[in-house]
C-alpha cells in the first residue's frame, strides 16, 4: 500500500514540476525584434489602443472578462463564432494623427501547442487608409510570452493586476520569417503583395476587466509588384 | 519506496507530457459545408445574412440611430466617405457560421470600393473586392483577391445580391443580403 501512495505522489510531483519547466521555459522568451527592422523597403507605421474600452466596437462572446463596447453590440456566442473577437479601431501614424479604420477579428487557434510555447490566435485585419487604400492582413499571432510575462504575474498579484512594460513581437506567421501576409486592396496598394508584424506594448493588465493600458503596432513593408514575397510564403 | 517514488515522478512527467501534446486546447465548432459542385470545376457556397438580425456595426457619419446603440462613429471629416459594417454570416441552414466585414468607400483619389472579409474561424478568411455598380438592379459581382487556410490557392468569384423579405410574417427580418461563392483551385504545373 506505501508503495502506491508514493507512486501517487511521485506521479502529482512528476506532473506539477513539468508544467512548471514548460511555463518558464527559458528558450520561449518574447522576441522584441522585428524581422522587418532591417528592411530597405519603406515602411507604413499604424498604431491602435488595445484596450476593448478605448475602441469604436469590441465584441466577444460576451463571458469572457473584457467586455464588449458599446455594452449592447451584439455578442458573438453561436458556437461556430464562440471562440472569435472582432475589434474596430481607427488607426494612428507615427505622429499620433488619425490615418485609417481598421477591422481585426481573431479566433483561437486550433494550432494552439502549449508544449511548444504556442499559444495561437489566427487573426486578420482589414484596413482602410482614406486617400491610400485598403489591406488585408493574414497572420498568426503567439501570445505565450505575453500570457506568461503579464497575465500570469497579473494572477499571482495580490492586487489582481500587472503593471510594468512589455513590449514583443506577437506575429508568428504565416510568412517563413514570422511576417505576416499582407494583401493590398485598392488604390495604391491594389496589386501588392507585402508582410507585416504586428507588436503590443502592455503596461497595466487588471485580472477583473483585461488590457487597461495596451498599445498596438503594425509595421507593414511595402513591396513594389505582386508576387514579390511569393517565393517566401511558398517555403512554407 | 525510493524507487516507486521515482516511478511515480517519471509516470507523472511523460502523464503531463503526453496531455499537453495530445488533448486539444482549442476545437473550433464546425457545422458541415454545404457546397455544390459547379459544371467547369470548382466549388459554389452560398451563405446569408439576415437583416437587421445579424448586423453587429454600421459605421457611417452621421447616423441618427446608431447601430450598435451607443456608438461614437468618429467624426472624423477623412471617414466621410465610409461605411463599415459587420454582420454574423449564416449557411443554408440558417446556422451562423462566421463574422463579416463590409467596407465601402468611395473618394476622388483612390476610386469607389466594396470589400467583404468573410472569416469562418474554423475554415478560414476570404478577401473579396466587389465591382461597385449594381449589375440589372439586382446584384453585384465581385472576385476573390485573397484566401487564408481553407481558401488560400483558390480563385473566383463572388455575387451579393440584396433579397427583400416577401412572407410578411411579423418574425420574418426585412430581407437578406446573399453571397454565392465560385471558387476553383489555381492550376499549377506539374513538373
Amino acid at each position: 500500500m506505501k508503495y502506491l501512495i508514493m507512486v501517487i505522489i511521485g506521479f502529482f510531483v512528476g506532473a506539477a514540476t513539468t508544467i512548471v519547466l514548460m511555463f518558464f521555459n527559458p528558450l520561449a522568451s518574447a522576441n522584441p525584434l522585428s524581422p522587418l527592422a532591417v528592411s530597405d523597403n519603406e515602411l507604413i507605421s499604424l498604431n491602435y489602443s488595445a484596450v476593448a474600452g478605448d475602441a469604436i466596437v469590441f465584441t466577444n462572446n460576451g463571458n469572457s472578462q473584457v467586455r464588449p463596447k458599446p455594452a449592447k453590440v451584439l455578442q458573438l456566442w453561436e458556437a461556430s463564432i464562440r471562440h472569435t473577437e472582432v475589434l474596430v479601431t481607427v488607426l494612428t501614424n507615427s505622429r499620433n494623427a488619425v490615418v485609417g479604420l481598421g477591422v481585426k477579428i481573431t479566433s483561437d487557434s486550433e494550432s494552439t501547442r502549449l508544449i511548444k510555447a504556442e499559444m495561437l490566435v489566427d487573426s486578420i485585419w482589414h484596413i482602410y487608409l482614406p486617400g491610400r487604400g485598403s489591406l488585408f492582413i493574414e497572420q498568426t499571432e503567439n501570445f505565450w510570452s505575453y500570457a506568461r510575462e503579464v497575465i500570469a504575474p497579473a494572477y499571482w498579484s495580490s492586487a489582481d493586476n500587472w503593471k510594468g512594460v512589455w513590449n514583443g513581437n506577437t506575429t508568428a506567421g504565416p510568412g517563413a520569417l514570422g511576417t505576416a501576409r499582407v494583401i493590398g486592396g485598392s488604390g495604391e496598394f491594389s496589386n501588392r503583395q507585402m508582410a507585416a508584424v504586428e507588436a503590443l506594448s502592455a503596461r497595466v493588465y487588471s485580472v477583473e476587466s483585461g488590457p487597461l493600458a495596451m498599445d498596438g503596432h503594425l509595421t507593414i513593408e511595402l513591396r513594389s509588384e505582386d508576387g514579390a514575397l511569393a517565393s517566401e510564403f511558398a517555403a512554407e | 519506496m525510493f524507487k516507486s517514488l521515482m516511478a511515480g515522478i517519471v509516470l507523472g512527467a511523460v502523464a503531463a507530457v503526453t496531455a499537453v501534446y495530445f488533448v486539444p486546447v482549442v476545437d473550433q465548432h464546425r457545422e458541415t459545408s454545404i457546397i455544390a459542385v459547379t459544371k467547369n470545376g470548382g466549388n459554389t457556397e452560398l451563405f446569408h445574412i439576415n437583416v437587421p438580425m445579424d448586423r453587429i456595426l454600421i459605421g457611417a457619419s452621421g447616423q441618427s440611430n446608431p447601430l450598435p446603440p451607443g456608438l461614437e462613429w468618429p467624426e472624423d471629416l477623412q471617414f466621410a466617405n465610409i461605411r463599415a459594417e459587420l454582420f454574423k454570416i449564416r449557411n443554408v441552414r440558417d446556422v451562423v457560421v462566421g463574422i463579416a466585414s463590409r467596407m465601402a468607400a468611395s473618394s476622388d483619389k483612390v476610386g469607389d470600393s466594396i470589400e467583404w472579409v468573410l472569416h469562418l474561424p474554423a475554415r478560414g478568411s476570404a478577401f473579396v473586392m466587389m465591382r461597385p455598380e449594381i449589375i440589372g438592379g439586382v446584384h453585384r459581382i465581385g472576385h476573390l483577391r485573397a484566401g487564408t487556410r481553407e481558401f488560400d490557392g483558390l480563385r473566383g468569384r463572388v455575387t451579393e445580391r440584396w433579397v427583400p423579405d416577401t412572407s410578411g410574417s411579423e418574425d420574418a427580418p426585412e430581407g437578406r443580403f446573399e453571397l454565392l461563392t465560385e471558387f476553383v483551385g489555381i492550376a499549377e504545373d506539374i513538373q
